[in-house]
């Protein structure tokens, strides 16, 4: 119970430090690659502390969901981190991270956002929260059938006994099930967040963002909060995935050294996962809007050949 | 006479007393009285269902039939079983519900006489048709609910032409399903030479199956499964919110209760092409309801969809269920029915508290039509958060009911062993993907409820001037929204007395209120731990959030950014039709939208634009290729018959000589 404790606490301060770093680190890959000089690894660091120290505003008429949207992003981004095995597979005793679970609080902190979108009463905020929902709602059939797909070998849909049965037995990382499960993961993880070639995370004021769209009449620590949120569920979907992928030296008990090395390799998975996104983000340019469903039926396809495979063939 | 009987005497009771205060009282007094004597019924009802649900059996109210000519008739039985005390329960918690909401709220001809004794005759129906213990009593209860249904869907004819159109529709449909009851019922009987469902458990191949194919026609037809879901959408908006609350609620589910009948109880042996009709009808009404209520702005049919979506998901709980049975795996099959059942009362609770939660906005603007609303969240507080948590419920999040019920199906669909099983196999990975793609429009429809209708600012004069509801109808909200959160924190005790209904071992209760799944493992699901977890990291977050708005107050603005201009007409946001633009163009083949624009020049310049019109509606893809051919069909048999009846008295002196002719014939033959 108290090493559950000890671990969810380190799985919470790994996620907080570690986030701000590799924003920076995927917009400094970016930046280098495209021949800028770039903010530095810590520029997104001073970026929310700026925000932090600045007055929000709101508008006659508004109502709390404008308070407390960007507080619920943040803790449903934190919940996520702490159920979601990145350093440790040790899990609380009653919130085992269960697969359903995990992905309903992802859910919780999308319709936060969405909701958003839509009080800030302009056609950007609708518009926003209405593509972001299309796309939530499409890519979740890809979610819960790929991890169906990785629960099966391990017998369970409990993310920590998935991950500590794919790093024990190796049969289960080099097969096509798992393969084909893994890339559904990956178009999971750049439609979930936003990325290219989904929605472009770099812009602002276009007609096809989506992500911006939503967060555009928020500002001070409103803003910051919807920042710090969004950049928490990258760390957690994209540590959830490497993990999956690449299960080694994962901490399996709360011992300090454990705890060091599953934190170091965590860190060093999530850094370069990062900077091999953000490289292939520099080389592809946005979907047209009414061609990401298109990516998301394809990834669906993937997500079903691997369970259908799981079933008849392994 | 233990508990149970006396709680079918009450509910009895308060139903006469409720007919007689809506005969004899009048206005504000008969509201009050025949109210709370319709909340009595439900009162009673669920006291009585949850005392059958937890084992305790009656003697149950038993009346001796007889019938000239007809023998082989058992006496009346009303007498509820397990399964039936946990659908009397849910029945129970609706009406008193939508009674009490309809106390404040019913007004104009829902108020009237007939209105109050029709919801009266209604509540009663509803509340005996799971009590009944053979087909006699069972149809006579069911006939109850249809008449008592109908006469509270009529309620506003005088007025709006749309709702003669709605009861023509649902009296058609509501008696085909009956016809299907009765020639189902038939064959049974025949059968098993008797009406009590006790001897109806010994019925042999091929009669079984006929009946089968009959009886879940007609039990689909109550239940809005998809071909027979087009009475939903139209009855649903045109009755009065709280009439759509309890027909919504508790009346489609005795439809589910019937399909449960059939596959549990009365012929419990049936062959696997069962199971397989029931998944691909459920999973059929699952997608095409969601993928219909997602597209509305009416937001009473929005819910009249995802009405169909939810008994889709819950028939498709059933099926799977019966198909693990018969593959011999009992632990899973358990589960499955055990989330079938937790379905139906999650989608009890949360659609009283949706549905009555349109009905305190139609109360309170006048509009249904979630393009003319918005900005309510301000004006209704009490309102906007309850429906939020149903909407939660709908779109099934935690810590709702809908959210733990989703999660137990999913659990029984991951926990199959398919590897012996092609059909499984298959059958197993499409559910999942239905069932998530459910879940995900799910989320877009119930965003969009509630945060167009409640959110942002108001797109209508109506909606602006729009004020809090009374006293009654906030508390009726109050009681089903608490319900709703209710039954999502605390669900191991429920649990495991549903286990007990379908006879499941291995339910049982983790910790102090969680789940636990113990055929499959140890499966853990306990939503207090994850409202702690969640509730301390919020409190760090306010802590945080308190210390930098000390330091850096918030600042009301009148001029905000609104994308870097002066806030523009609340007509440029964002409205119902918009929002799911993208999702109708995605699944435009299947939903059947149509859209025109049309544009306006000036009459000297042609290439100058003056003014555009654009049109979308959404025509239901069955009713359009299926109803309308089919009545087209009719009506052309029907002039046909004319050619024969065309009112010449020569020609009917000619009909009545070939039948005077036909008749010697055959008497001399």
């Amino acid at each position: 119970m108290i090493a559950a404790i000890v671990v969810t606490l380190v799985h919470l301060a790994f996620a907080l430090a570690i986030t701000p770093v590799l924003i920076g680190v995927m917009r400094t890959v970016r930046a280098r690659l495209e021949g800028r000089v770039g903010g530095g690894v810590l520029q997104p660091w001073r970026d929310v502390i700026k925000l932090f120290a600045k007055e929000p505003l709101r508008a006659p008429g508004s109502s709390a969901v404008l308070i407390w949207a960007p507080l619920l992003l943040m803790a449903s981004s934190l919940v996520l981190c702490a159920l979601i095995p990145l350093v440790s597979t040790l899990s609380l005793p009653g919130a085992p991270g269960e697969l359903f679970v995990v992905v309903s609080v992802l859910l919780l902190g999308t319709v936060a956002l969405a909701m958003l979108g839509l009080e800030s009463g302009t056609a950007f905020g609708g518009m926003g929260s209405s593509r972001h929902m299309m796309f939530t709602a499409l890519v979740e059939p890809t979610v819960l059938l790929s991890i169906y797909a990785l629960s099966l070998p391990a017998g369970t849909s409990t993310l920590t006994a998935i991950v500590r049965a794919r790093r024990d037995d190796l049969s289960t990382l080099l097969n096509p099930v798992s393969i084909l499960a893994i890339v559904a993961l990956i178009v999971v993880v750049v439609a979930e967040t936003g990325r290219l070639p989904v929605d472009n995370p770099s812009t602002h004021l276009e007609l096809t963002m989506v992500h911006e769209a939503m967060i555009l009449e928020s500002g001070g620590r409103d803003l910051g909060w919807l920042e710090f949120g969004s950049w928490l569920r990258l760390t957690a979907l994209l540590g959830l995935t490497v993990n999956l992928a690449v299960p080694w030296a994962i901490a399996s008990d709360a011992s300090a050294t454990a705890l060091l090395i599953g934190a170091a390799a965590a860190a060093l998975k999530l850094v370069v996962a990062a900077a091999l996104m953000a490289a292939v983000e520099v080389f592809i340019a946005k979907l047209r809007l009414f061609r990401v469903p298109e990516l998301l039926a394809g990834s669906f396809v993937l997500a079903f050949l691997s369970v259908s495979a799981s079933y008849l063939v392994f | 006479m233990n508990l149970v009987d006396a709680g079918l005497y009450g509910v009895l009771v308060g139903g006469a007393v409720a007919v007689a205060a809506a005969v004899v009282l009048r206005g504000r007094a008969r509201n009050v009285i025949a109210g709370l004597s319709v909340m009595a019924v439900g009162a009673f009802a669920a006291a009585t269902g949850l005392a059958a649900l937890a084992g305790m059996v009656g003697t149950g109210l038993v009346i001796p039939v007889s019938l000239p000519l007809v023998g082989g008739l058992d006496p009346l039985v009303l007498a509820p079983d397990r399964l039936g005390g946990f659908f009397l329960l849910l029945a129970g918690l609706v009406i008193a519900t939508s009674a009490l909401f309809g106390i404040g709220y019913a007004h104009g001809a829902a108020a009237s006489r007939t209105g109050w004794t029709g919801f009266a005759v209604f509540a009663v129906g509803v509340a005996l048709v799971p009590t009944a213990a053979d087909a006699l009593s069972f149809l006579l209860a069911w006939e109850l609910m249809a008449i008592g249904s109908t006469v509270l869907l009529l309620a506003d004819h005088a007025e709006r032409q749309a709702v003669r159109a709605a009861t023509m529709w649902y009296a058609v449909m509501t008696h085909l399903s009956f016809l299907l009851l009765v020639a189902g019922f038939g064959v049974l009987i025949a059968a098993a030479g008797g009406t009590s469902w006790s001897r109806m458990v010994t019925i042999a191949e091929p009669v079984a199956s006929v009946a089968f194919v009959l009886l879940i026609a007609g039990f689909a037809t109550k239940a809005g499964l998809v071909p027979m879901h087009v009475w939903l959408p139209r009855a649903h908006p045109e009755a009065p919110s709280h009439a759509s609350a309890a027909m919504s609620a508790a009346m489609v589910k005795m439809g589910l209760y019937g399909i449960l009948l059939v596959t549990l109880r009365l012929l419990p042996t049936g062959p696997s092409w069962w199971a397989v009709v029931l998944v691909a009808l459920g999973a059929i009404s699952a997608l095409y309801g969601i993928l219909q209520a997602s597209v509305q702005s009416d937001l009473k049919r929005l819910l009249a969809y995802s009405t169909t979506e939810n008994v889709g998901l819950i028939t498709t709980a059933i099926g799977i269920g019966l198909l693990l049975h018969q593959s011999g795996q009992q632990a899973a099959a358990e589960v499955a029915f055990i989330a079938a059942l937790l379905l139906a009362l999650s989608h009890a609770v949360f659609k009283t508290t949706l549905f009555l939660g349109a009905g305190a906005v139609l109360h309170a603007t006048g509009e249904r039509d979630l393009d003319q609303l918005g900005g309510l969240a301000a004006r209704m507080p009490v309102t906007a958060l309850t429906f939020g948590v149903g909407a939660l419920g709908a779109a099934a999040l935690p810590v709702t009911s809908g959210f733990v019920a989703e999660w137990v199906l999913l659990q029984a669909l991951i926990h199959t062993d398919a590897k012996a099983d092609r059909l499984l196999a298959v059958v197993m990975p499409l559910t999942m993907g239905v069932v998530a793609l459910t879940i995900g429009l799910g989320l877009l429809t119930f965003v969009k409820a509630a945060g167009i209708g409640f959110l942002a600012r108001p797109r209508s004069e109506a909606a602006a001037r729009a004020t809090e509801v009374g006293f009654t109808m906030r508390a009726a909200l109050v009681a089903a929204a608490g319900l709703t959160i209710g039954l999502g924190l605390i669900p191991g005790p429920l649990a495991q007395l549903l286990a007990g209904a379908v006879g499941a071992t291995g339910i049982a209760t983790s910790g102090l209120t969680g789940i636990q799944l113990g055929g499959l493992g140890t499966v853990i699901l306990d939503p207090l731990v994850l409202t702690g977890l969640t509730a301390a990291m919020l409190a760090g977050i306010v802590i945080v959030n308190g210390i930098a708005a000390r330091r850096h107050p918030r600042r009301e603005v009148d001029l905000p950014w609104g994308c870097g201009g002066e806030r523009t007409s609340p007509r440029m946001e964002y409205n119902a039709t918009s929002y799911s633009e993208p999702l109708a163009r995605v699944f435009g083949a299947s939903l059947n939208t149509r859209r025109s624009v049309e544009i306006e020049h000036p009459e000297d310049a042609p290439l100058l634009v003056s003014g555009m019109v654009f049109n979308q509606e959404t025509v239901d893809l069955v009713e359009d290729r299926v109803y309308v051919p089919a009545a087209r069909l009719a009506q052309r048999l029907g002039d046909l018959a004319r050619t024969v009846q065309n009112g010449s008295i020569h020609r009917y002196i000619g009909f009545s000589f070939a039948a005077l002719l036909l008749v010697l014939v055959l008497v001399t033959r």
